[in-house]
Order: C-alpha cells, then sequence, then structure tokens
C-alpha cells in the first residue's frame, strides 16, 4: 500500500518539475523572442532622444541623460509632417474603404451563387496573389500616364474599388470563406418575405460580416500605408505620405540644413532619423494599441482560413 | 443531361437569378482584373520583346526578341549581381520565417499568463514594417540586435568555406528582419492551430505520446496545409517587397534613354519566372501525397 503511494508522490512531484521547467522554458524563448522584436523600436525611441553629446558618448548607451526633443522637431520639418499626415491618413483610408467594399462584393458572389465558371475565377483570383508589383507596374504606369491620372490619387483608388488593390486576393478569399459559413437558411427566409439579392446582401450578409470587414479595413489601412513601390511611382512629387517622405529623408534634410563649411553642427545624426521613423510609424503605432485586441483576434474570427 | 432551365415565361429561374447575380456581384472584379492584372500582365510581356522608341511621329516599336533579357545577363553588370542575391534571399529567408514562425505560434497556442501581451508584441511588425522603415532601421545598425561578429561561434563559422557558411552567417546577420517579416504567418498558423481539438492530445497522451512525438505525428500533418500557405505567401511577400534590391532596379531603369519601359519589363520578367520557379519548387515539396489520403478513407 505504501508503496503504491510513494511512487504516486513521486510521480506527481516529478510531473510537477516538469512542468515548472517547461512553463520556464517557455517563458524564456518568449521573452527573448520578444526583446528581438521590441529592440528595434526600444532603439529606435531611445536615440530619438538623444542630443548629439549623449549619441556619442560611451557612458550613455539606452537612456540619455536628458530628453532632448529637438531632433522631433527638426524631423517634424523634414518629413513636411503637417501635410504629409494628412495626406498618408486619406492616401490610406480611401483605398482601404474601397477595397474592403469591392472585396466583400467579391467575395459574397463566388460564396452564394451558383454560376458556370466560378471554379475559375477561383483559381484566377489566387493566381493574381502570385503576380508581383513589379510585373505589372511598368504597363500601369503607361496606361495611368495615358489617361493622365498619374500624381492624382486615382491611381491608388481605380485599382482598388476594382478589387486589384495590394493583396486583395487575400480578402476576397476572406470574405469568400467568411459567406460560405453563413447559413442559407438567412437568405431563404429573407427571399421569401420578398427580399431580393441587393437588399439580402446590404440587410443580412454585411451586418453579419462585420468581423471580416474590421480585418479587411484595418490590414488594407496598414499596407495602404506603408506601401511605398508602386505609390512612390504613380504619385511623383504630387503626393507624399510620410514613408515616401521617409525615404527621402536624408537628400531632404541636406538640402534644408547644408554643411558647406563642413562643420558637425548642422550634420544630420541617427537621433534625427530615428525621431523621423517614429513620427512616421507613431500612427499606426497608436492605431495598434487602440485596436490591438481585433488586430490578433480578428483573423480567427474572420474565418480566413476557411471552414 | 437535362439542360437547366434560365427562363420561363420570359422569367428569370432560380438558376438564371444565381447567374445574373452572381455575375453582377463579381463584375467589377472581372472588369478590374482585365484592365488592372491582364492587360498589363500581357503588355509587359510585349514591352519586354520590343523596342520602345517615342518621337514626333509618336511611339514607334520594333521586335528585338530577347536582346533585352541576353542583356540584361551578358553585359549588364550589376544585374546578375543583384539577381542572384535576391533569389539567394529568398531562398533562405523562407524556411527561417516559416519554421521561426511556426515555433512560435505553437508556444503562442499553448495557455500560460501574459499571452495576449506576447500575441501582441509578435504581431506589432506587420504594422510598422514598409521599406523606408526597414532601411531607416538598418541602416542605423538598429536591427542588428546584438553584434554577432563577436562571438566564438560567429568567428568559428566565418572561417569556414563560403559555400558552407553562407547560410548561417547569414542567419546571424538577419535575425531581426526574419522575426519582423513572420507576423502574418503566425496568424496563419495561429489559426491552424485552433482548429485542432485538444480530445485528439489528450487520447495521444493516454496513449503514452510525449510531446515530441505529438508534434511529428498530430500536429505537423495537420497544420502542412498552412506551412504551404504561409510559404507561398512569404515568398510573394519578400519578392515584392520594396527594398529588394531588384525592385529598386526595375523602376530605376524604366526610364532608361535607349530602351524605355523595355529593359525594366525584361528584369520584371526574369524575376518573375525565378520567383516562379520557387514557388513551384515549394509545391512539390510541400504537397500533399496522395498515397496517405487514400489511407484515411
Amino acid at each position: 500500500m505504501k508503496n503504491v503511494n510513494l511512487e504516486k508522490t513521486i510521480a506527481y512531484t516529478r510531473k510537477h518539475y516538469v512542468n515548472i521547467l517547461s512553463k520556464t522554458i517557455i517563458y524564456a524563448l518568449l521573452i527573448g523572442i520578444g526583446y528581438a522584436y521590441l529592440y528595434p523600436l526600444f532603439f529606435m525611441i531611445s536615440s530619438s532622444l538623444m542630443s548629439i553629446d549623449d549619441l556619442v558618448s560611451p557612458i550613455v548607451s539606452w537612456i540619455p541623460r536628458s530628453i532632448y526633443l529637438d531632433n522631433y522637431e527638426i524631423a517634424w520639418k523634414v518629413l513636411d509632417a503637417n501635410k504629409a499626415l494628412f495626406q498618408s491618413i486619406f492616401m490610406a483610408g480611401l483605398p482601404a474603404i474601397l477595397q474592403t467594399v469591392a472585396t466583400a462584393l467579391v467575395g459574397y458572389g463566388l460564396a452564394r451563387f451558383e454560376f458556370p465558371l466560378k471554379k475559375l475565377w477561383l483559381f484566377l483570383v489566387v493566381a493574381t496573389f502570385l503576380i508581383p508589383a513589379q510585373v505589372t507596374v511598368i504597363p500601369k504606369y503607361m496606361l495611368f500616364d495615358r489617361l493622365k491620372i498619374v500624381g492624382t490619387p486615382l491611381a491608388s483608388f481605380l485599382p482598388a474599388i476594382a478589387g486589384q488593390g495590394i493583396k486583395s486576393s487575400i480578402f476576397v478569399l476572406m470574405f469568400y470563406n467568411f459567406f460560405k459559413m453563413m447559413p442559407k437558411a438567412f437568405d431563404e427566409a429573407a427571399e421569401i418575405d420578398g427580399a431580393g439579392s441587393l437588399q439580402i446582401f446590404f440587410r443580412i450578409a454585411l451586418p453579419t460580416a462585420v468581423p471580416a470587414i474590421v480585418v479587411a479595413f484595418i490590414f488594407s489601412f496598414v499596407w495602404y500605408w506603408n506601401e511605398t513601390y508602386i505609390s512612390g511611382l504613380f504619385f511623383g512629387d504630387k503626393i507624399r505620405t510620410l514613408p515616401l517622405k521617409l525615404r527621402d529623408f536624408v537628400s531632404q534634410y541636406q538640402s534644408m540644413y547644408p554643411t558647406e563649411d563642413g562643420s558637425t553642427e548642422n550634420r544630420i545624426n541617427e537621433g534625427i532619423r530615428m525621431a523621423g521613423t517614429f513620427i512616421t510609424i507613431l500612427p499606426l503605432l497608436i492605431m495598434y494599441l487602440v485596436l490591438q485586441k481585433q488586430f490578433v483576434e480578428s483573423i480567427e474570427k474572420s474565418g480566413i482560413t476557411g471552414e | 443531361m437535362k439542360r437547366k432551365k434560365y427562363f420561363n415565361n420570359g422569367k428569370l429561374t432560380i438558376a438564371g437569378r444565381n447567374i445574373f447575380w452572381g455575375y453582377l456581384f463579381i463584375l467589377p472584379w472581372i472588369i478590374g482584373f482585365l484592365v488592372f492584372t491582364v492587360f498589363p500582365f500581357v503588355f509587359s510581356i510585349y514591352l519586354s520583346l520590343n523596342n520602345i522608341n517615342f518621337n514626333i511621329d509618336g511611339i514607334q516599336t520594333k521586335f528585338v526578341g530577347l536582346q533585352y533579357y541576353k542583356y540584361a545577363f551578358q553585359v549588364d553588370t550589376e544585374f546578375p549581381l543583384n539577381f542572384t542575391s535576391s533569389i539567394i534571399n529568398i531562398v533562405l529567408s523562407v524556411p527561417l520565417v516559416v519554421i521561426f514562425s511556426l515555433i512560435i505560434s505553437i508556444i503562442l497556442n499553448k495557455n500560460f499568463k501574459a499571452r495576449g501581451i506576447f500575441r501582441a508584441i509578435f504581431f506589432l511588425p506587420v504594422i510598422i514594417i514598409s521599406g523606408p522603415v526597414v532601411s531607416e532601421l538598418m541602416s542605423n545598425n538598429a536591427s542588428k540586435i546584438v553584434d554577432p561578429s563577436r562571438y566564438f561561434i560567429y568567428k568559428f563559422i566565418a572561417t569556414l568555406p563560403k559555400s558552407i557558411n553562407t547560410p548561417f552567417l547569414y542567419i546571424f546577420d538577419n535575425l531581426v528582419l526574419i522575426l519582423w517579416f513572420s507576423g502574418v504567418q503566425i496568424l496563419f498558423f495561429l489559426a491552424g492551430l485552433q482548429k485542432i481539438s485538444n480530445d485528439i492530445y489528450e487520447a495521444a497522451s493516454i496513449d503514452g505520446a510525449n510531446s515530441w512525438v505529438t508534434f511529428w505525428k498530430i500536429t505537423l500533418p495537420i497544420i502542412k496545409p498552412f506551412i504551404l500557405v504561409n510559404a507561398v505567401y512569404t515568398i510573394v511577400d519578400l519578392a515584392s517587397f520594396p527594398n529588394n534590391v531588384i525592385n529598386t532596379s526595375i523602376t530605376n531603369h524604366m526610364f532608361d534613354i535607349d530602351k524605355v519601359y523595355s529593359y525594366s519589363a525584361s528584369l520584371s520578367w526574369i524575376y518573375f519566372i525565378a520567383v516562379l520557379a520557387i514557388i513551384g519548387v515549394t509545391f512539390f515539396l510541400l504537397r500533399e501525397r496522395e498515397p496517405r489520403r487514400t489511407l484515411n478513407r
């Protein structure tokens, strides 16, 4: 009898210790990887608050001796942030809305109706994802040049309306999966009550698809905000979003604060550059802090991964 | 086979209505697909095979065949170097990103305190990653978390022959960036992992399987389709990232006076074919093997 009890306790304590050990390993891994994730961010914030003396001083590594905000003032001017911030929000927000609406329509159409060649269209939706932007960018540029919409917001809006915006295939598939899961009984009931297809879409499908809509909008917003490859070409000098301004930060700085006499006073330093970078990501960072839960949990709710 | 009736007494039947409304809903996409995807796609092939000349009479095109493709590899001194470095980058990064994101998502799927905070941290790069931000971070050394060259292991690997040490040094030098590119992939994997019901794991542990065995026998087979999706996503994501040297050279060559548009178009096609080949190999390696499926049935 006693032996059995002893064995049981040994087994129990062993399990207990294994548990503690595995927990420790998990936390160590998480904190280690988490540090690698946050390091660039910490670095950015810390060096953006340093004066030149702190930056070159070997004693100061992370915490500046005094909070130095001039870097931000200079970076704000170099980025022309008063204007660029507004343009960024506009050039990310509107295409994001258009893209969300367009992809919801396509996803709904593919999910709820039976028609010939449906499989083909679905296949093509997936296939378009594989075509990188740089293959189509030149003819698109020529087309937009011909239409005289290079340098106007339309160069970004038109593809978004037509469901060909940034990574739009993902959203089409997400809406497709979402509407596929929606029980058919809903629209049958509505149909019996005399609702038309459009009415069913707007009154029943869209309100139930709020989680998917939120995901599509947020991700589109972020991707449009961060996009610089196509917009750098299509917008020219007419529309300058914050990331585009950041791309030319150093040359812009040098033309605003020239250093002809070779003095070090006006030379660009990493404090200023990091301040500029931080200003560029700050709006998204704030949005993320507010919507963090939606971001991380929404993908599961939105059914992007299918049944 | 009976033909379906789409009209009845001049009115649409249910089948007919389905076709009408279905196509109406996807019509904007079809138009966009033709205008903004098919046309540019086909036209860029045409551009890459022709010399475009703008003069007073308008635009003149002359068929030159594969001349620009040859030029890229035989005359251009930069392109072959950029091309190989981009392709090597992708080939090395994709497995790393996929494996890292799988490990992280498996850890995140476990039950522990502060899970939400860690999830939020690991997803952060998706929000703030953009070409200019990454290049600012890299040029100010913010992406090099520790200077790896200080460590013995790094020095040791660096002494090995170049063909062996390149991948290892690559991992060390780019660790932070690799992690930063795995946000969306982590989410995909998490969504996949959550579909595996706890009952399976419980049953396995009653049968005496440890977590090592359950990973290989249960988690991995179920998560396998997600690995393919994530690998393809990562390839496309990396290939179209604006910092990619090929992508910048494509835009830089766009307005080359003697070969306007054409040379860029052929560069983009060389690159696209290479990327497609990588995707093809990925599909082949991660494909669903038939015999296993029939066994299950």
